[in-house]
């Protein structure tokens, strides 16, 4: 794989997104809200369209040819999926609904049968609600304590009292790169500091697994969940990988059918991982169009993906400050190669919602809100950031519109 | 198609650059009553005093878009000197005028819009909304209407828990 095609992929990539040709309130769309959901490759929507239009039928269950092309494009997406974390086996990738389910199960199935009253387990102060409320729901029933990393005024995890947080923990559940600030978490380095304390670590890779090569041995996790729609995939599947060791020990999340061995009136025996965690008819389209989403990315190369972003984030840094001086506070890491394409930034004292409200005029799409990080927020001293977010097919002209439409934002109400 | 000056009007622009009635009356003897929007974070504290059943004065706190600081501070203008049924009779139509008909929101919306609020407007008889006319525009703007109704909201609650106290 190329590394240096950053400038390759500005060219080729925008064209291959069909949404990306539409205009909005007469002018072209500028998307800038990729860390909320991707816009998908014609490549992605083909492969949904074409498996509605043959091959669809249930999987893992008829004997005629169209029910075993389902199952067969269902488990080449599994292989696929694992190919491109660098999972051990197809067997550990889960499929989910989203990323949130995939943590919800995590919590529900291994938290449940592993944390009670005497235990804790450590999160950040830079979670995503996906990433807390799990934790929060399952401590009010077992009563164990949640501990939480700080962070930095820039924006990094506050690594000073790690090994006293770590001490007696039994989880530790990070992000490894923040939906509002970009920060890329040093997450080798946080495994190996679980690992020593006896911990589990826990990944929350649905900002990282879309924009960097990702190898689940290097990064040294027990379990990660990312989802499709935002990395070029549909929206209705995420994943979950774990170590097999701890799948198989691990007891169901949801009951059904496909879930199952045999089912009698007295009971039920589960079924062999993933299928024990995957109860009920699949979001097979679903799962197809994200096996073409990871095929797409790898035929651009992960490398050439990340290095591009890299590029396009110190592009938007330098032009954005160089436009709007002190009028704009870019949250987050200043040095692009620690971190990711995620710009919260506060413009003026104009409020998130307005900057947004005018930018869209503009064509210009971007997020407006907490980001579903409201300790975050908290600690950022701030109710709402605006967001944009970067991909593959955004190039400079994307970011000289952001910051050309933020003039407008200044003209309507600078002060 | 809606456009900005649909929505941020210059009178709503100068109520958001120059709130009216900013700030926090002590309670008690005021009352106080909070909105909050979970999507956006914002936040309205009101605090008001009453005599018999008009409200004497009212102050208003907390943080929010432009549309939502500009509509409390309208509203704050609008109910001081007021008596409750009087301000439940304002508090109606005004939402009235934010409110938006399902079917109106699939199609060419825009004039389907525009008659609701006429509608609304017309049905609202001897009350006049004035200044607060200028928040019409809002209902273009689907997103914006909790905004301009978090104000309007906070104080329907207060007022009920103030009426239902005595």
């Amino acid at each position: 794989m190329s590394t240096g095609a950053g400038p390759d992929i500005d060219r080729a990539v925008k064209v291959q997104f069909p949404l990306l040709e539409r205009s909005v309130h007469g002018r072209p769309i500028v998307y800038l809200d990729s860390a909320a959901s991707s816009q998908k490759p014609t490549a992605v929507l083909d492969a949904m369209d074409d498996y509605y239009r043959t091959v669809n039928a249930n999987v893992h269950r008829g004997a005629y040819e169209i029910a075993a092309a389902a199952t067969e494009q269902m488990e080449q997406a599994r292989a696929d999926v694992a190919r491109f974390i660098s999972a051990p086996s197809a067997d550990e990738i889960v499929f989910t609904k989203n990323a949130t389910e995939a943590m919800n199960l995590v919590a529900r199935s291994w938290g449940g049968s592993n944390l009670g009253s005497a235990d804790a387990i450590v999160l950040t102060e830079m979670e995503h609600h996906a990433n807390i409320v799990p934790w929060h729901i399952l401590a009010a029933e077992r009563g164990f304590e949640i501990r939480w990393i700080p962070i930095t005024h820039d924006g990094c995890l506050d690594l000073t009292d790690l090994d006293r947080l770590l001490d007696g923990a039994k989880l530790l559940s990070v992000t490894a790169m923040s939906n509002v600030l970009g920060t890329l978490n040093p997450i080798p380095r946080l495994a190996a500091a679980a690992h020593d304390a006896g911990a589990l670590l826990s990944v929350d890779a649905s900002q990282y697994v879309p924009h960097l090569p990702t190898d689940v041995g290097e990064l040294g996790a027990d379990f990660m969940v990312f989802t499709g729609h935002k990395m070029c995939g549909p929206t209705g599947v995420g994943v979950l990988w774990a170590r097999m060791e701890l799948l198989d020990a691990m007891p169901p999340f949801l009951g059904g059918g496909e879930m199952i061995l045999d089912v009698t009136k007295e009971g039920f025996r589960p079924n062999t991982v993933p299928h024990k965690f995957e109860a009920g008819t699949p979001p097979i389209a679903e799962i197809v169009g994200l096996g073409a989403a990871v095929r797409y990315l790898e035929g651009l190369g992960m490398d050439a993906v990340r290095a591009h972003e890299v590029s396009l984030t110190g592009y938007a840094l330098r032009t954005l400050t160089d436009r709007h001086g002190d009028d704009i506070t870019v949250h987050g890491p200043s040095e692009p190669a620690q971190r990711g394409g995620v710009l919260s930034f506060v413009y003026r004292d104009v409020h998130p919602h307005d900057i947004s409200q005018v930018l869209d005029q503009s064509g210009v799409c971007v997020r407006a809100g907490h980001h579903c990080a409201k300790p975050l927020m908290r600690c950022l001293g701030v109710t709402a950031t605006t967001r944009a977010s970067l991909y593959v097919y955004n190039d400079t002209s994307d970011i000289d519109s952001l910051a050309e439409a933020l003039d407008e934002v200044g003209a309507l109400f600078g002060h | 198609m809606a456009g900005l000056e649909d929505l941020y009007r210059e009178i709503i622009l100068d109520h958001y650059r120059n709130p009216r009635h900013r700030g926090e009356l002590e309670c008690p003897p005021a009352h106080r009553s909070e909105g909050f929007n979970p999507l956006c974070g914002d936040e309205v504290v009101l605090t008001f005093e009453m005599d018999g059943d008009v409200v004497t004065d009212l102050r208003v706190g907390g943080y929010g878009c432009s549309i939502s600081q500009a509509s409390a501070s309208m509203m704050s203008a609008a109910v001081i000197g007021k008596t409750i049924d009087e301000i439940r009779d304002l508090t109606r139509a005004f939402k009235a005028m934010m409110s938006i008909h399902e079917e109106s929101i699939g199609g060419d919306g825009s004039e389907a819009l525009d008659g609701a609020a006429d509608a609304a407007g017309a049905n609202d008889g001897a009350l006049r909304l004035g200044d607060l006319e200028a928040l019409r525009g809002v209902v273009k703007f689907p997103v914006r209407i909790k905004c301009a109704t978090l104000g309007w909201n906070a104080l329907a609650t207060g007022l009920d828990e103030t009426a239902a106290g005595e």
